[in-house]
C-alpha cells in the first residue's frame, strides 16, 4: 500500500514537472479569431456556396454525399424536414432519394419513415464552398493507395 | 318614437330636393369637388396606414411570432436591397381585391379582442389553420401576391440555378403547379406538414 502512494505521488510531480515545461506562452497560441480578444478583426470575405446540382464524388466509401445546392432557410425541426420535400421516397423531384440506411433504426429493422436519428440530415451532409483551402489536405483516396502499391510491386 | 324619427328623416329630405337659397351653385360643386378630393384621399391614406409594417407589427401577436420569422428570410434583407414586408404578400394590390380582403381582416379584429392567439403556444396551436388559409388563398389566386414582383414572363432561366431552371420551364410554365405549390414557408416557419402534398 505504502509503495503503491509513493508511486502515485512521483507520478503526479512528474506529471506537474511536464506540464510546467510545455507551458506556451499566450502570443504563441493559435486563436481560430487570429486577434486578441479585445480586437474585432475584420472578418473574411463570405465565400459562394456550391450550386451545380452537379452530384460530387465521395472521397471515402462510408463518407455522407456532400450537398451540391444551397439550403439557405431550409427548417428542418420536429415539424418539418425541408430536405425530403424533395429527397423522399415518393417526390416527383429527381433529387435522388436518402439512402435505405436512414430508414433504420439502430437495430436494422426498416422502418416506413426516416429513422429520427438520421433525421437532422445536416448533422453530416455539409453544402460546400467555392473556396481557396485554409489548410493544405493531404488525403490520399484509398483506390490511388492501391494503385500505388499495385505499381511497386511490379 | 319611431315616428318622430320617420318625420325627422322626411324633413331632412325635403332639404335635400330643394334647390340650395344661400350657396351658389359654383361654390356647391368646387367645394363639393375638393372635400372629395380631401375624404377620399384621407380614406386612402387610412387604408395604406393599415398597409404599413408598423401597423401590422402593433399587434404583439405579429411582432414576436411571424415578424421575427420574416426577418431571417430573404424577403427581408438580401443583396439588392429590396423588402417585401407584410402587406405585399398578404394584401392583394388592386382595389377590389384588397378592400374584400380588409373586410375580411375584421375577423382578425376579433381574434386581436378575444386573444385567440396571444400566447406562444396558442399560436403554435393554430398555426397549421391559418397557414392553410393563406396557401388556399394564394392557390386560389394564382399566387397573384408572388407575381406582383416575380413575373414569370421576366423570368430569364439561364440565370437560374439548374434545379430552378428545370421546375420554373416545365410545370411552371404549363401552368400546372402556382409558386405556393413549391415555395411554401419561404417568408415564415412551416407548421407541421404532415399530410401536406409535396411533403
Amino acid at each position: 500500500m505504502k509503495a503503491y502512494k509513493l508511486v502515485a505521488m512521483i507520478a503526479l510531480l512528474g506529471l506537474s514537472v511536464g506540464a510546467m515545461a510545455e507551458s506556451v506562452p499566450d502570443e504563441k497560441i493559435a486563436t481560430l479569431r487570429l486577434a486578441p480578444l479585445n480586437i474585432e478583426p475584420t472578418p473574411p470575405a463570405m465565400q459562394k456556396v456550391v450550386n451545380n446540382d452537379v452530384k460530387q464524388v465521395r472521397s471515402y466509401p462510408m463518407q455522407p454525399p456532400v450537398i451540391p445546392h444551397k439550403i439557405d432557410g431550409y427548417q428542418i425541426d420536429l415539424k418539418v424536414n425541408k430536405c425530403i420535400q424533395c429527397h423522399s421516397r415518393t417526390s416527383a423531384s429527381s433529387a435522388p432519394m436518402v439512402s435505405v440506411t436512414h430508414y433504420m433504426d439502430r437495430d436494422n429493422n426498416f422502418l416506413t419513415n426516416l429513422s429520427p436519428r438520421r433525421y437532422f440530415c445536416t448533422q453530416c451532409h455539409a453544402p460546400q464552398l467555392d473556396a481557396k483551402l485554409l489548410v493544405e489536405n493531404d488525403f490520399i483516396d484509398i483506390e490511388q493507395l492501391i494503385k500505388a502499391k499495385a505499381a511497386v510491386k511490379h | 318614437m319611431f315616428a318622430k324619427l320617420f318625420e325627422q328623416l322626411k324633413l331632412v329630405w325635403k332639404v335635400l330636393l330643394r334647390p340650395s337659397v344661400h350657396y351658389s351653385l359654383g361654390f356647391l360643386t368646387i367645394g363639393g369637388f375638393i372635400a372629395g378630393i380631401i375624404f377620399w384621399g384621407g380614406f386612402n391614406t387610412a387604408l395604406e396606414l393599415g398597409n404599413s409594417e408598423q401597423f401590422c407589427i402593433s399587434c404583439h401577436e405579429m411582432e414576436n411570432n411571424v415578424y421575427k420569422e420574416l426577418q431571417t428570410t430573404i424577403h427581408f434583407t438580401n443583396r439588392s436591397g429590396v423588402r417585401a414586408t407584410c402587406s405585399d404578400c398578404h394584401v392583394p394590390h388592386n382595389w377590389t381585391d384588397k378592400i374584400a380582403r380588409k373586410m375580411q381582416a375584421s375577423k382578425e379584429v376579433w381574434g386581436k379582442i378575444f386573444g385567440t392567439i396571444n400566447t406562444r403556444e396558442k399560436f403554435e396551436g393554430k398555426r397549421r389553420e391559418l397557414a392553410e388559409h393563406e396557401w388556399k388563398r394564394l392557390k386560389a389566386n394564382d399566387s397573384l401576391e408572388c407575381r406582383n414582383c416575380h413575373n414569370f414572363e421576366y423570368m430569364d432561366f439561364t440565370r437560374q440555378s439548374k434545379r430552378a431552371s428545370d421546375m420554373h420551364s416545365t410545370s411552371l410554365a404549363s401552368g400546372d403547379k402556382t409558386c405556393i405549390d413549391c415555395h411554401k414557408g419561404i417568408a415564415h416557419h412551416l407548421p407541421d406538414m404532415t399530410g401536406v402534398e409535396g411533403f
